[in-house]
């Protein structure tokens, strides 16, 4: 009686042991048939497919972002700021108005370009194909991707010439939309709120510092900073101001910004010009 | 046990190596330090992908801001402990024995074995200034430095100007320290080592780590390499260097080929003098006493290549040693000993955790220093394959369960002249944390 016993319960493990793998791999293969893996991207004249980058995500991106995109991989707890969270649909970098979907372009850029000081790389030696394919694999994990439109990337007229008055005007900006308030008279990220401010999910986020020397998340050119206050920053309590400011204006803040930086390769002639004009902080009673 | 038993607890011991699991990896200590999988920098721990080897071309730093240590938990330490017992077989179809009747026979050993340690500790000093060093020891223990240098990175705000100093691997993007393949046969690149018959130079293996100075510039994507450095001609060994110097130049281009993924060809060139001779004290020779410097090189083609899954690396070389190398006998004319070699390497990475290895290897002289020996003394063919399973992945420890065979034929070198033939199988546990 026990031999029989015995082999139906080893044979019983046997077919537990090997079923199991494949049993997690079904569950998973469910969920990512449910899922829109048939999702694509855009980028230029390429196109991308989410199912051909699963392997890519797999490598690169799953232990931060977790095998579901929501930002729960298994070093998430161990990195600051917390990896996104792809099912909300919500990003930081993007040429569209706030509230709406970046484009694939901005997903593809920001994958090439990482995100300076968090724990995103760039990942520019990957291939073309790979970060349009990637972008594709990154929309498939919200369902927005398929239930609105992307947004219509802004305008965004051309550089005017840097001058005293646009530098001047810019400080005039910076004190009227209150930017010192987080950012700090001297954008060091030390204004009365800084230490307040939270991103969507209630987690502590600090302003950016200007002072620092390093480069903003988003782009370091004066394009990037342009469209970082006229689109805002989703998922941060960094507003966009398209609806406050004219665009020429934006232009002023962006030369005003530019003198609180370090020197480096942008802003050789606003440091100048605040030199010369013996630029002092705002105040905070403006 | 009957014979169902046995055949039911093999199944379970397969069940348990096949079993799906996270994935696996690398030097642990820069996976734990960015957050990043191994598999980020590895195609297969240890083998670099393009993404690995842009962040050690940056100086281990992935160059977000995040690089320097003052941003690291006072916890993190920057060390990773890597070896692998094993069991292996080794054999030698004719080796020379004093039993034998006809002198040589074939001896074949097996049993379980461990590799040598390393301990691997690099990254970053201050943000662009960067440094690795490992602590190397053989399987009985005793150590040596495998790599000791400090780099100066990202010179002027340029990722064209970065400069190392100190005891390094030259700049093979094919590299032997991250091979695939780690048995007795199988465990280094033949034309990286060889060294032709009647031939003392030993100063022109492009596999040992190197004493110098080297510049490396790169495009920020890492696509366009250049190197150039200069190495005193010791083969990496310590203390009083040789008043030699050789130089070691490569250069490659990687391009995105659409569905198929990134390609990089290359060239490299190892050209130098290294000594023929050297002062003696009692008949020993004194370190650093060379003499008679003669020039060498290495130079040859090289290239990675991917197809979906798989991926081939492709190395090539013609080497040239001075006729002073020789040990040919007096009385003898010496000449120049010219060969051609390389080697490709196959893996079929099914996923970051199970990679298939295929490697096939030659060397072929074409001019003897010795013009009274047979042409193909010394010829080599080399034949290796198998495969690492990783049943786990993280960023915290690789472990790989690793088998292979290592098959190796030399022309001539066998006691009674004929050709020699060795092999080696390996089982082995290749852990790192």
């Amino acid at each position: 009686m026990r031999t029989p016993l015995l082999k139906w319960s080893l044979l019983t493990s046997a077919a537990v042991i090997f079923a199991l793998p494949g049993l997690s791999r079904a569950q998973i293969t469910m969920y990512e048939e449910n899922q829109r893996l048939g999702m694509e991207s855009h980028v230029g004249t390429m196109t991308g497919h989410a199912k051909d980058a699963a392997m890519d995500y797999r490598r690169y991106c799953v232990g931060c972002h977790g095998p579901l995109g929501d930002g729960n991989g298994e070093n998430a707890m161990w990195i600051d700021p917390k990896p996104r969270d792809f099912e909300l649909g919500i990003f930081k970098c993007r040429s569209t108005p706030t509230g709406t979907l970046p484009t694939d372009s901005d997903l593809f850029d920001t994958i090439g370009r990482g995100l300076d000081r968090s724990n995103m790389p760039p990942w520019n030696p990957l291939s073309t194909q790979q970060r349009v394919d990637l972008v594709a694999y990154v929309k498939h994990f919200s369902p927005r991707w398929t239930t609105e439109k992307q947004g219509t990337p802004i305008q965004i007229p051309a550089e005017p010439e840097i001058t005293p008055d646009r530098v001047k005007a810019g400080q005039d900006v910076f004190a009227k939309m209150q930017c010192w308030k987080c950012h700090g008279v001297t954008g060091k990220a030390n204004g009365p709120s800084a230490s307040t401010l939270t991103d969507d999910q209630n987690r502590p986020i600090l302003p950016f510092n200007f002072t620092e020397g390093a480069r903003p998340k988003c782009g370091s050119t004066d394009v990037d900073l342009y469209r970082i206050f006229m689109t805002g920053l989703d998922g941060t309590p960094m507003p966009s101001f398209a609806d406050n400011i004219k665009p020429e204006e934006a232009w002023d803040l962006v030369f005003y910004l530019r003198t609180l930086e370090p020197e480096n390769t942008y802003n050789h002639k606003e440091r100048e010009i605040a030199k010369q004009l013996g630029l002092k902080p705002v105040s905070q009673s403006q | 046990m009957t014979s169902f038993q046995r055949i039911l607890a093999g199944c379970l011991l397969l069940a348990f190596f096949t079993a799906a699991g996270p994935n696996a990896n690398a030097l642990p200590a820069f996976a734990r330090k960015y957050g990043l999988r191994c598999s980020a920098c590895h195609e297969s721990w240890p083998m670099l992908n393009y993404f690995g080897q842009k962040f050690k071309d940056n100086g281990y730093q992935l160059m977000n801001d995040r690089d320097s240590p003052i941003w690291q938990n006072n916890g993190y330490w920057p060390v990773t402990f890597r070896i692998t017992p094993n069991w292996h077989r080794e054999s030698s179809d004719k080796t020379a024995t004093d039993q034998s009747p006809t002198g040589e026979q074939q001896v074949t050993a097996n049993g379980f074995d461990v590799s040598g340690l390393d301990i691997l500790t690099g990254g970053t000093l201050e943000k662009n200034i960067s440094f690795l060093l490992v602590p190397s020891s053989d399987e009985t223990g005793a150590f040596h430095f495998e790599s000791v240098n400090a780099r100066l990175d990202n010179l002027f705000g340029s990722s064209w100007v970065n400069i190392k100093m100190g005891k390094f691997e030259v700049d093979n993007i094919v590299s032997e320290k991250r091979i695939l393949t780690i048995s007795e046969n199988g465990g280094g690149f033949e034309i990286y080592h060889f060294i032709p018959v009647n031939d003392s130079n030993i100063y022109g293996q492009i596999g040992d780590n190197q004493f110098g100075v080297e510049w490396l510039g790169h495009s920020v994507n890492d696509r366009t390499r250049v190197s150039a450095a200069l190495l005193s001609s010791n083969d990496g060994n310590v203390d009083l260097p040789n008043n030699a110097y050789s130089g070691f130049f490569a250069a490659s281009q990687a391009f995105d080929a659409g569905k198929l993924g990134t390609q990089r060809v290359g060239f490299y060139a190892m050209v130098g003098q290294a000594p023929t001779s050297f002062l003696t004290s009692g008949g020993i020779p004194i370190e650093g006493g060379g003499l008679g410097n003669k020039s060498f090189s290495r130079v040859g083609f090289n290239g990675i290549f991917y197809v979906g899954k798989l991926d081939f690396q492709v190395v090539t070389q013609h080497g040239s040693d001075n006729a002073a190398f020789s040990t040919v006998s007096a009385g003898e004319t010496a000449r120049n000993s010219v060969w051609n070699g390389g080697f490709v390497e196959t893996h079929y990475v099914y996923s970051p955790q199970l990679v298939f290895i295929q490697r096939s290897e030659w060397v072929r002289m074409s001019q003897q220093a010795d013009p009274t020996v047979a042409s193909n003394l010394g010829d080599v063919d080399a034949y290796t394959f198998g495969y690492r399973y990783n049943p786990f992945m993280n960023a915290r420890a690789g472990f790989a369960f690793h088998n292979e065979y290592s098959w190796v034929r030399a022309r001539g070198l066998a006691p009674d002249g004929t050709d020699l033939t060795t092999s080696s199988v390996m089982l082995g546990f290749d852990f790192d944390f």
